[in-house]
């Protein structure tokens, strides 16, 4: 079987507010992963668009984004699994490679936030849980990861102090990172200091600094088959496993409040098809829209057994001289969180780290990788491994 | 003249805001304001369904009948919100929370007369219907 490869990436930057419309934003990253994969555009056969409707005024954005792309009469339709979009987005875009319908297909996640309040937003994102039995009660995000750091504190005595360690590996790389909207350092003392911004509870045991910020951004991927990736492409990153499964939208359908099965269903997924296990990992992006989001990816990866997370960051394994090196961009917490556009972001960092094109935030030599992307409360899972020659 | 179908709107009753109007367990609310909090059982099968369903997926049937919710919950896990989604603001601060009932759990609010200090996983706790402003409805969680 011909394999499927990562020929282009590009990504903007993420920021609070962007300054022009949907489609002058997109246009940025797409004219970088153009640029990157050395194409032009008769050499896209389709182009899948990846966001969350919900913050959208534009219906249908895919055929406004085709248009100004240039990239009528090609076909373009639209995808959506909240926060993992765009790695649903990869995930069709190699189904379509495979099945010998397209050569090379364009992978274009966005959301611009901006666009709506903070109170909005969070209105939007209860709704993106059960509308019928949850919203009713006053739900949002950081809530109901809340629960699932209660349930994992309850269950194996991780502290407060263990999330804010994740917040500050994030930081640490945040600061090397030109596309993250937050460049900078922080310290223990973030959380200690009663001034600080980070340190008030925003849904109890969670802080503010526990959670990551909205953003407007935008995210491009190229994906083409072997032939003519091999002839267009000196450096083409294979699609080596892909994991994606489900779990029940209602916290009243799920078992466990200290993991995410989804997403431990869907490593399971991509490990099996790519032939690897965990420990061959050697670069990875993890779904860090909350500290305690990391924490359980690690266990769901089988980077650290349940309940051993947190002595992960403890030591130091998930910085970039460590034996896992995870979120080494800053993720989510540092980049900011542009619910369309972040999993085609985990993606090119990961395509950068196998080139080694990572600059200060490289790792040594990396062969494998892989993108762990969430969306909902775990109700959507995509994991994603992708290998070098 | 063609008469005009009344729809059954009894579910806009439910919650602080609701986002349904309209669902075939309407009945649900009617069971609130008798001061039950239900879920539906299939007649075929017999798995139980909370949050109530119209439809059992193993059997497809919608053959359900009601069952009352039952004390003897547990506290699996909470939080205390700070900052709310629009429209919720004023009832700030509150808990959401979740109770295990063995064959089934319930999502829902902690009664407000309950501080946080006093919460922890693993607590007993029961299920009480709870009337809100604006002849809305809904139910909370309570010490057992």
């Amino acid at each position: 079987m011909s394999r499927v490869a990562v020929v282009g990436v590009g990504q903007t930057k993420f920021v609070r507010s962007y300054p022009g419309s949907i489609r002058e934003m997109v246009f940025e990253a797409f004219k970088e992963a153009m640029a990157d994969a050395q194409m032009t555009v008769k050499d896209i056969d389709a182009t899948i668009v990846c966001s969350a409707p919900e913050y959208d005024k534009q219906r249908s954005p895919s055929g406004v984004l085709a248009e100004y792309l240039g990239l009528n009469p090609q076909p373009t339709f639209y995808t959506e699994s909240l926060c993992s979009s765009s790695t649903t987005g990869l995930r069709l875009a190699y189904s379509l490679v495979k099945a010998g319908l397209h050569d090379t297909v364009m992978v274009l996640g966005f959301q611009k936030m901006s666009e709506i309040s903070a109170a909005e937003s969070q209105e939007r994102m209860g709704r993106g849980t059960d509308i019928q039995w949850e919203a009713p009660f006053g739900t949002m995000m950081p809530a109901y990861y809340a629960m699932f750091a209660r349930g994992h504190m309850a269950k194996y005595g991780t502290t407060p102090d263990d999330l804010a360690l994740v917040r500050i590996k994030s930081s640490t790389y945040g600061v090397f990172n030109d596309k993250a909207m937050l460049r900078k350092q922080m310290t223990p003392d973030v959380f200690k200091d009663p001034a600080s911004p980070m340190t008030g509870i925003l849904s109890s045991p969670l802080r503010v600094g526990d959670c990551c910020s909205n953003a407007d951004g935008a995210s491009c991927i190229i994906v083409a088959g072997e032939k003519r990736a091999k002839s267009m492409s000196k450096r083409p990153v294979w699609i080596l496993g892909l994991g994606s499964a489900t779990a029940s939208v209602n916290m009243a359908g799920r078992e466990l409040f200290y993991s995410l099965p989804a997403a431990t269903e869907a490593a399971n997924q991509a490990y099996k098809m790519a032939g690897v296990k965990p420990k061959d990992i050697n670069v990875a992006e993890v779904h860090d829209c909350f500290t305690i989001a990391e924490i359980m990816a690690y266990e769901s990866l089988g980077f650290a057994k349940p309940g051993e997370g947190p002595a992960l960051v403890r030591s130091k394994e998930t910085y970039k001289e460590g034996s896992i090196p995870v979120n080494v961009d800053g993720g989510l917490l540092s980049k900011g969180h542009p619910v369309g556009a972040t999993g085609g972001s985990q993606v090119r960092t990961i395509v950068l780290q196998l080139r080694g094109e990572a600059g200060d935030m490289q790792v040594k030599n990396p062969a494998l990788g892989l993108v762990h992307n969430v969306g909902g409360v775990g109700l959507y899972a995509n994991v994603s491994i992708l290998g070098r020659e | 003249m063609s008469k005009k179908a009344t729809a059954d709107t009894r579910f806009s009753k439910f919650g602080t805001i609701s986002f349904t109007a309209t669902t075939r367990i309407n009945d649900f609310v009617d069971y609130l304001e008798k001061g039950k909090v239900v879920g539906t059982k299939c007649k075929k099968c017999g798995q139980r369904y909370f949050p109530p369903r119209a439809d059992c997926f193993h059997d497809l049937t919608s053959d359900m009948e009601w069952f009352e919710v039952t004390p003897g919950g547990k506290l699996l896990t909470f939080s205390t919100l700070k900052f709310a989604p629009a429209g919720f603001d004023k009832e700030l601060p509150y808990t959401i929370a979740v109770l295990d009932f063995g064959d089934y759990k319930v999502f829902g609010r902690v009664d407000s007369a309950i501080p946080e200090d006093k919460l922890s996983v693993g607590m007993p706790m029961k299920v009480a219907v709870n009337k809100l402003p604006n002849d809305h409805i809904n139910y909370y969680f309570t010490a057992a």
